[in-house]
């Protein structure tokens, strides 16, 4: 089986050059990803979770941080903000607690989620925010130029560790899942068809869903770590990979060269923010509780 | 257009500054409001907080400033009037994306109840030494608008007034109070919601095909709209062009940063906003806000009853700095003098409005309380020699 | 143009309801007068300790400076608070103790003082929490600073409207002992007055 052909079931407009092409901003093109990253490859998946979803597009708004991620949402013909480093959890939190009908999908990479953003996730997941993070994972920090992520496994070499990273490294879906996640799944740019199923899943699933995409980053992290370059990449994630479903989160830490066990890890019920928020309101303040209206379109 | 009765708490109350600055909110329509504890400044939203669940809104407390003040921010784009509330440190923390509602024009309102600084500073103590970092804190070529109310009355009035600046102007609004003016009680009256006047968000009256999002209308302010309405907009703090497309030329840096000071040129000018009084034949001027404006008050009736010709100049809204009316000023008085609760803030845009042709006197305080109206007094007895 | 302004401080223990009795006194004026009044608490790290201090400015003329310099009235609740205040208490001016929670060795001369068994009424009521609102009431019988029945209102409209009908006992309970006291020592010389208290 090819994993990375994709069926396209829906009608291409007949100027169209990319079956995508629906769902980017393609005014934007070309983008600004090098050549053998993963992250274009997480966007096509995306899209097609889109499609597959039904979702009505203008309902779905992309939130990202800053960063190579951080420019998806720059690229998504949908609603989209660019925040601040870090803060794109908190901005999605604001987002979707005013406007509860937008499917708010967040959309970023470790450095921004898991290091200065670190503390807005691990909130969100506690609150089980309605919020779908999407965290592309590439070890390192692509745009500034390849320092150290607390996501960079030991020995590799980064540009802030140029003799090696001693520091531990964050297992992120054993943190998700510890902090209260509804939703964890792992998966490679290698496993498109698994990813675009995780994709279209949590748009179904309410609460705080996290999925983290490994994905190369040819130009600095495997450049420098004579990784090779993309292709050989995706042969590695191919060679390394164990898909493993319900694996224990604290079992699926990631090293330079060892297995990366993907598949989806979590799935559970768990009352989302709003679910909390009425309950505990209708049970304080009987009839007088208000639902939010907290958009307006004339005020 | 007129408030929303839902949340507005008609009658004659007596309430601290903090707590008529939420009945502001709440008046002015907003729904939403994110924060994080810290002293003076925690009494608004925990007032919010008890009143917003009848009225049909929602407070979130976030896990810190840095969250509260961009969570707000993404609340306005999902159609919501938003703000956050903050002291000292937390203010310093909210600077980025203070920076972040400008460059993207969100309109937003952050409250700053100021306290003694730097750092950790006076927790529970008066200061007015936020007032350069309210209008340069972030970094970056930029404008705000910035109000400071001197009582409870004027918690509230300003607090609706800086709501309907901030939509008018797409632009972040800092009301700020002091830990004087947000612990003091007095009556606060609220009228009835058909006597508030409200300035509606400017949403646009284009279809998605023909809408830009960063495109100035005759007053320098672009439309706006809110996420799910199918404009598929973009939104980035990086320099754009009138789309809201990423475009880090020399050019749209120019357009879009001069832009974003000129569209407030009118707060500086004729619509600024300020309290004047015994300014004809004046010698001294006393400029001041917020509470030391009260402190100055007294002073200049003193400084009357002894004859000396003292005039008032209050700023109600200290940025825009209203330089063009200091300047007039400037060529008919002796002197100002600038009592405020810091080593000399305002006071140097007096001084760089009065150009040399007036003395410029400050009356420095490092806070914790207010000044002594003697001191003030005093200075202006010497002044007007 | 003479300002008619009068300082006010009131002190006790946290839990006393020093605030709230502070700002039935304020709203009086201001609300249901037509005077002004301004509030100011302590908020030091003081305010969530043991003690509570909360200042009053009622003037006839908007107040201009927010904090009380030298009270011309001084209500304390605890004798900690007695210690710390009264000194600071103007000549000519007024303190009023719960006498049973404050023993006054030393005031300032030509200080009128008056005590009253707060706690005690509070207690006859069946709750000690109303203290403050029998403080209240004979403050309003001993100060004339503001209309009984301004005072009233601003207790109804200070409270949760289940705790009214008990702040206004409260109230009264502390009014007819003050205005007791006040004939009482009307009908003896003015130097008597001191001695009324418990003094030792």
């Amino acid at each position: 089986m090819n994993e990375t052909t994709l069926e396209i079931p829906y009608e291409i407009p007949a100027d169209a050059h990319n079956p995508v092409e629906p769902f980017l901003r393609m005014d934007r093109m070309p983008h600004i990803w090098c050549p053998g990253c993963g992250i274009g490859t997480t966007v096509n998946c995306f899209t097609r979770a889109l499609l597959d979803s039904k979702a009505d597009l203008d309902k779905v708004a992309v939130v990202s941080g800053i960063g190579c991620t951080g420019r998806v949402a720059g690229y998504a013909r949908l609603d989209s903000f660019h925040t601040t480093h870090g803060r794109a959890i908190p901005f999605a939190t604001g987002l979707k607690l005013s406007n509860p009908e937008l499917q708010v999908v967040v959309y970023s990479g470790d450095g921004d989620l898991f290091a200065i953003g670190g503390n807005h996730f691990i909130h969100a997941a506690r609150r089980n925010m309605d919020l779908k993070v999407i965290c592309v994972n590439n070890l390192t920090y692509a745009m500034t130029g390849g320092q150290t992520a607390p996501t960079t496994p030991s020995k590799v070499i980064s540009a802030t560790n140029p003799y090696g990273v001693f520091e531990p490294s964050f297992n992120l879906v054993a943190l998700a899942e510890a902090a209260g996640a509804s939703y964890v799944a792992r998966w490679t740019t290698y496993h498109v068809k698994q990813l675009a199923r995780s994709m279209e899943e949590i748009f179904k699933k309410k609460g705080f869903c996290f999925i983290e995409v490994l994905s190369p980053c040819p130009t600095l992290y495997q450049r420098r770590n004579k990784m090779g370059d993309g292709l050989d990449t995706m042969k590695f994630y191919k060679e390394v990979s164990k898909v493993r479903h319900g694996a224990r989160t604290s079992e699926c830490e990631l090293t330079k060269s060892g297995e990366i066990v993907v598949g989806k890890f979590v799935d559970r019920e768990r009352p989302d923010y709003f679910e909390l928020l009425r309950a505990q309101m209708t049970e304080s303040l009987g009839d007088r509780y208000a639902e939010p209206e907290v958009s307006c379109s004339e005020c | 257009m007129h408030a929303d009765p839902k949340g507005v708490l008609t009658g004659v109350h007596f309430l601290d500054g903090d707590h008529a600055c939420c009945e502001g909110t709440l008046a002015a329509g907003a729904r939403f409001a994110a924060g994080y504890p810290i002293t003076p400044s925690t009494e608004v939203v925990e007032r919010f907080a008890w009143r917003i669940p009848t009225v049909g809104g929602l407070f979130i407390q976030m896990e810190d400033e840095l969250a509260a003040s961009i969570a707000i921010q993404g609340a306005v784009w999902g159609g919501a009037k938003a703000f956050t509330v903050t002291s000292g440190p937390g203010f310093s923390l909210m600077m980025e994306h203070i920076g972040y509602a400008a460059m993207t024009e969100t309109p937003c309102v952050f409250v700053n109840v100021q306290r003694g600084g730097p750092s950790t500073g006076l927790p529970t103590l008066p200061a007015q030494a936020d007032m350069m970092q309210a209008r340069w804190g972030s970094h970056g070529d930029y404008g705000i608008i910035a109000l400071c109310p001197n009582s409870p009355q004027e918690c509230f009035d300003l607090t609706i007034q800086a709501f309907n600046l901030a939509e008018e102007f797409r632009v972040p609004v800092m009301l700020m109070l002091d830990e004087c003016v947000g612990h003091m009680t007095e009556k606060v009256v609220i009228p009835e919601a058909d006597g508030i006047n409200i300035v509606p968000r400017r949403f646009t009256h284009k279809s998605p095909e023909e809408f830009r999002l960063f495109e100035p209308q005759a007053d320098g302010v672009p439309d706006m709209v809110k996420a799910g309405d199918g404009y598929r907009f973009h939104v980035t703090g990086l320099t754009h062009d009138e789309r809201g497309y990423p475009n880090m030329t020399v050019d749209t840096q120019d357009r879009m940063v001069r832009r974003m000071q000129t569209k407030l040129a009118p707060l500086a000018g004729s619509r600024a906003f300020f309290e004047a009084e015994h300014l004809e034949g004046a010698d001294v001027v006393v400029v001041s806000y917020g509470i030391t404006s009260r402190v100055a008050q007294r002073a200049i009736e003193l400084a009357r009853q002894q004859g000396v010709r003292a005039g008032k100049f209050r700023l109600i809204s200290a940025w825009p700095f209203p330089a063009a009316h200091i300047a007039e000023l400037a060529a008919r008085v002796k002197a100002f003098v600038v009592p405020e609760l810091n080593l000399g803030q305002m006071v140097n845009e007096v001084e760089r409005a009065a150009a040399g042709k007036a003395a410029v006197i400050p009356v420095t305080h490092a806070g914790g309380t207010v000044h002594n109206p003697e001191t003030i007094l005093k200075a202006i007895v010497e002044a007007a020699r | 143009m003479q300002r008619m302004l009068t300082e006010i401080r009131i002190a006790g223990f946290g839990g006393q309801g020093v605030i709230l009795a502070a700002a039935v006194i304020g709203k009086a004026t201001a609300i249901f007068e037509s005077g002004h009044a301004t509030m100011t608490q302590s908020f030091g790290p003081e305010a969530r300790g043991g003690s509570s201090s909360a200042q009053v400015i009622l003037s006839s003329e908007p107040i201009l400076y927010p904090y009380i310099t030298r009270p011309d009235i001084l209500v304390v609740m605890s004798q900690e608070a007695y210690t710390r205040f009264s000194p600071e208490l103007k000549p000519g001016g007024i303190l009023i103790t719960e006498q049973e929670l404050v023993r006054v060795d030393r005031f300032p001369a030509g200080v009128r003082a008056y005590g009253v068994p707060a706690t005690r009424l509070a207690e006859e009521l069946g709750r000690k929490v109303v203290l403050n609102i029998v403080m209240v009431g004979f403050y309003a019988a001993v100060t004339h600073l503001a209309a009984p029945d301004s005072l009233r209102k601003a207790v109804a409209d200070s409270v949760p409207p289940a705790m009214q009908h008990l702040n206004l006992q409260a109230f009264d309970k502390g009014f007819a002992y003050g205005s007791e006291l006040m004939i009482k020592l009307s009908e003896h010389d003015n130097d008597s007055v001191v001695a009324t208290l418990e003094v030792g």
